[in-house]
């Protein structure tokens, strides 16, 4: 059982990648951009973020490099969710300290898979 | 375990709508700033902007993928492609562009609508449109869509299985990316057999130690068949951060045949057995609100138990208190759940802006719409339903309100014309307000077309308010050349019905050479009304507050018979028509005498008529049971009630009466000193300009 956090501006992704985390007795906080991600993470320490990276606020790319900046969470996964035809900024999501990244598509099995991964 | 995915695409094809709604906006607007860019083309288009309008696409080209719509994936990823581009300069932003994306964003909003009512697609369109996008992406940018790969990091080839040898050295920053070589071993381990060996000749000497520091660097013989990708993959998220040597190591046995790389399968086929769900959004505070008031309710409950427990006479006064608590309580909660099912204007007006555009565009009119109020909120079933009344009301002031640039600028007007639309609530009704600065109703034409249709004498005299009101009248058109827009004379008399059915109704008001302006009142609700009780004989009837304008005694020589049997009364220098509900109901008064019961002068389109009872009751809110479900459609009731007592009341349809009284006195007289048209009354001539 973990605590995960999972930001996404897009309420159905968030809804599904919840119920299916919910589903595996995880415990899911849901934020919609990366502001909102932040302000989560300093008040609990979760021990997987989730994070989109197209978001209005603040990106996901920017919510890695500021959650590496709290020592909490110096070592936590963070996975960025990104599309095909993203590659650099996945790149630009490892520089910035992201621990990997699942690709959309995927269905609920892949991203338990991946979790299960990076939980161990 | 299985989870069904199709739980989420109602969510998602309404975000998806709502993004598309939003990115419609941003484009008008971007193209509004192009009117003003000298170059003709924007080229330093605020990046914000277009960064929204990328990220609608973008999540709706993410989103769809995992919620199995294919068609919209493929749809979105094309016009994704374009305005990256676009947002990273390489293509102007010109007025073709901006046409080209609202077609694209017509086209991904059909595909939606068809996906949440499985409906059919029309693919001719879609593709036209794929092909017109994709052109201008050709046109010296590629598509970049890569190779549909299980992994990027898998690269030649692929497919060769092991066993095989591993080299993973990491690079010292490795844990700073919240990776763990453990995590990655453990993967591996799921692929085969595996041995490892740790190398620590890179540890350092303990004074140095740095615990956040990848020393150790590892040789891994993996055991089995799994192919080459298989393996890069446990690697794919640390291959910047590492190096990393998969080398095959000397086989054991004879390759295996491929072992298929798991195919993502589409999730689920949305079967039509799957309806349509009707659903509502709600804002947290409306919900949180909600459950404080229960929570009350509740307590409220429990006191009024303990009263109940052992009564005694002494405790009345609590009970009272108890009882007077319970009410609140209960209006409260009315309160909260009828807001549930408010939503606000905007969600109709937002769809304006473009309409007069593509108008705009197909009359070679150049009109500016206002729009105020989006933030007004009316019950879900009335939104519904007035928003093609509104439509067609913009439509016709387009059409036929507002002239062509020529005659308004020979008419010494501004050439861009401008509607506006408010809206904003007025007791229990909302007022929407729809104002042209066109050439206003043209009373000549109307005249003759009443004429022509038999419904006036040529010779009748029509005061300009009456005369307005006709093009309510079904099949009313005074368009001189039927286009595709409005004037097939359908239209007006629809808007009117429309409105009424809703229990509300629309005035219009107009000033030759300065403008039409259409006012709509409408009901708050549909569920429950403020209604007057009154009484009839032994009957209790309920007339909706919003129709009654007064209630008078009028002794028995206030009254005058007309020749055609109609009776009317004087009110204030006006003679209206009386209707005794007695005789229209059939049923035995207490009196028949005027003088001992009371007038009630109820409105409706514009017209007044006293309708005669025995008494007032008292104002009330009454919950609207339809009569039809229940029983069957009876002209002059609108719907039924259950009183307090338990018995059912009627709700009288003060609009069919009043066009029952009208048609029985032939026309309205008026005294010699007639009143100013109603609209006027009210300031809206002063309004108009």
């Amino acid at each position: 059982m973990a605590t995960i956090m999972t930001v996404d501006d897009t309420a159905s992704m968030r809804q599904m990648i919840s119920f299916t985390l919910n589903s595996a007795g995880h415990e899911v906080t849901q934020a919609s951009d990366g502001e909102e991600a932040l302000k989560h993470a300093r008040k609990k320490k979760f021990d997987l973020v989730i994070a989109d990276i197209n978001m209005p606020n603040m990106d996901g790319i920017t919510l890695v490099k500021q959650l590496r900046d709290l020592p909490e969470y110096k070592f936590t996964p963070i996975l960025m969710l990104t599309t095909e035809s993203q590659e650099a900024k996945r790149q630009q999501g490892k520089s910035a300290g992201a621990t990997g990244w699942i690709v959309k598509p995927f269905n609920p099995e892949q991203l338990l898979n991946v979790v299960k991964k990076v939980l161990g | 375990m299985a989870i069904d995915i199709r739980q989420f695409h109602q969510t998602f094809l309404e975000e998806s709508l709502d993004g598309l709604a939003r990115m419609e906006a941003l484009l008008l607007r971007l193209e509004q700033d192009l009117a003003h860019a000298p170059a003709g083309a924007v080229q330093d288009a605020d990046p914000e902007t277009l960064n929204t309008i990328f990220r609608v696409v973008h999540s709706i080209k993410g989103s769809s993928g995992t919620f199995g719509f294919r068609d919209i994936t493929d749809f979105a990823h094309v016009l994704e492609s374009l305005l990256d581009i676009m947002r990273e300069g390489r293509v102007g932003v010109t007025r073709e562009l901006i046409n080209l994306l609202l077609k694209a964003g017509d086209g991904l909003r059909h595909l939606l609508t068809a996906a949440q009512t499985h409906a059919p697609v029309e693919e001719p369109m879609i593709q036209a449109l794929r092909g017109e996008l994709e052109a201008l992406l050709s046109g010296g940018v590629r598509d970049r869509r890569p190779a549909r790969t299980n992994d990027p990091a898998a690269t030649g080839a692929g497919n060769s299985a092991g066993p095989w040898h591993i080299a993973f050295r990491p690079k010292p920053h490795l844990f700073k990316t919240g990776n763990d070589p453990l995590r990655i071993l453990r993967e591996l381990e799921g692929l085969g057999k595996l041995r490892v060996q740790a190398e620590t000749d890179g540890l350092p000497a303990w004074g140095q130690f740095d615990p956040e520091t990848c020393y150790l660097a590892w040789r891994i013989d993996l055991a089995g068949d799994a192919p080459r990708a298989a393996v890069a993959e446990a690697f794919a998220w640390v291959s910047d951060d590492c190096q990393l040597e998969i080398v095959p190591a000397p086989a054991r046995r004879p390759k295996a045949p491929d072992p298929k790389p798991h195919a993502p399968e589409a999730d689920h086929p949305h079967d039509a057995a799957e309806g349509r769900v009707n659903s509502i959004r709600v804002n947290i505070p409306k919900v949180d609100a909600l459950v404080n008031t229960v929570g009350e309710l509740v307590i409220t409950q429990a006191m009024l138990g303990q009263i109940a427990n052992n009564f005694t006479p002494d405790k009345l006064p609590i009970l009272l208190t108890g009882l007077a608590q319970l009410e609140r309580n209960l209006r409260e909660l009315q309160d909260s759940v009828m807001s549930i099912r408010m939503v606000p204007l905007g969600f109709i007006f937002g769809r304006l802006p473009r309409l007069v555009r593509d108008m705009c565009q197909r009359l070679g009119k150049n009109v500016e719409i206002r729009i105020g109020g989006e933030r007004t909120e009316l019950d879900k079933t009335v939104i519904e339903r007035i928003s093609d009344p509104i439509l067609h009301i913009i439509r016709n002031c387009m059409d036929h309100g507002i002239e062509a640039p020529a005659a308004r600028r020979a008419a010494g007007k501004p050439e861009i014309a401008h509607i506006r639309l408010d809206a904003y609530q007025k007791g229990g009704n909302v007022m929407i307000e729809i104002e042209d600065d066109g050439r206003g109703l043209q009373r000549e034409k109307i005249h003759a077309e009443a004429v022509k249709r038999g419904l006036i004498h040529a010779d009748t005299p029509m005061d300009a308010e009456h005369m307005d009101h006709m093009i309510f009248v079904p099949g009313f058109s005074t368009a001189e050349v039927i286009n595709d827009i409005s004037g097939r004379g359908v239209g007006m008399d629809v808007v009117h019905n429309n409105i009424t059915d809703l229990g509300g109704n629309v005035e219009v008001a107009s000033e030759p050479g300065k403008g039409t302006r259409f006012a709509i009142r409408l009901p708050l609700t549909l569920a429950i009304l403020e209604g007057l009780s009154v009484v009839v004989g032994t009957q209790t009837y309920i007339l909706p507050l919003v129709s009654i304008t007064e209630s008078i005694r009028v002794g028995q020589g206030g009254l005058s018979r007309l020749p055609g049997g109609g009776e009317v009364f004087m009110l204030r220098e006006e003679y209206l028509p009386l209707i005794r509900l007695y005789e229209r109901f059939d049923i035995a008064p207490r009196s028949t005498n005027v003088a001992d019961g009371i007038i009630v002068v109820v409105e409706a389109e514009g017209r007044r008529v006293g309708l005669f009872v025995d008494d007032l009751l008292g104002q009330q809110q009454v919950v609207i049971k339809s009569l039809e479900t229940n029983y069957r459609k009876i002209d002059g009731i609108a719907a039924a009630t259950i009183m307090s007592d338990g018995t059912v009341a009627l709700i009288l349809d003060v609009g069919s009466l009043t066009r029952a009284a009208r048609a029985g006195t032939g026309r309205r007289f008026r005294g010699t000193d007639a009143a100013a048209p109603v609209l006027e009354e009210r300031g809206a001539g002063g309004a108009m300009h």
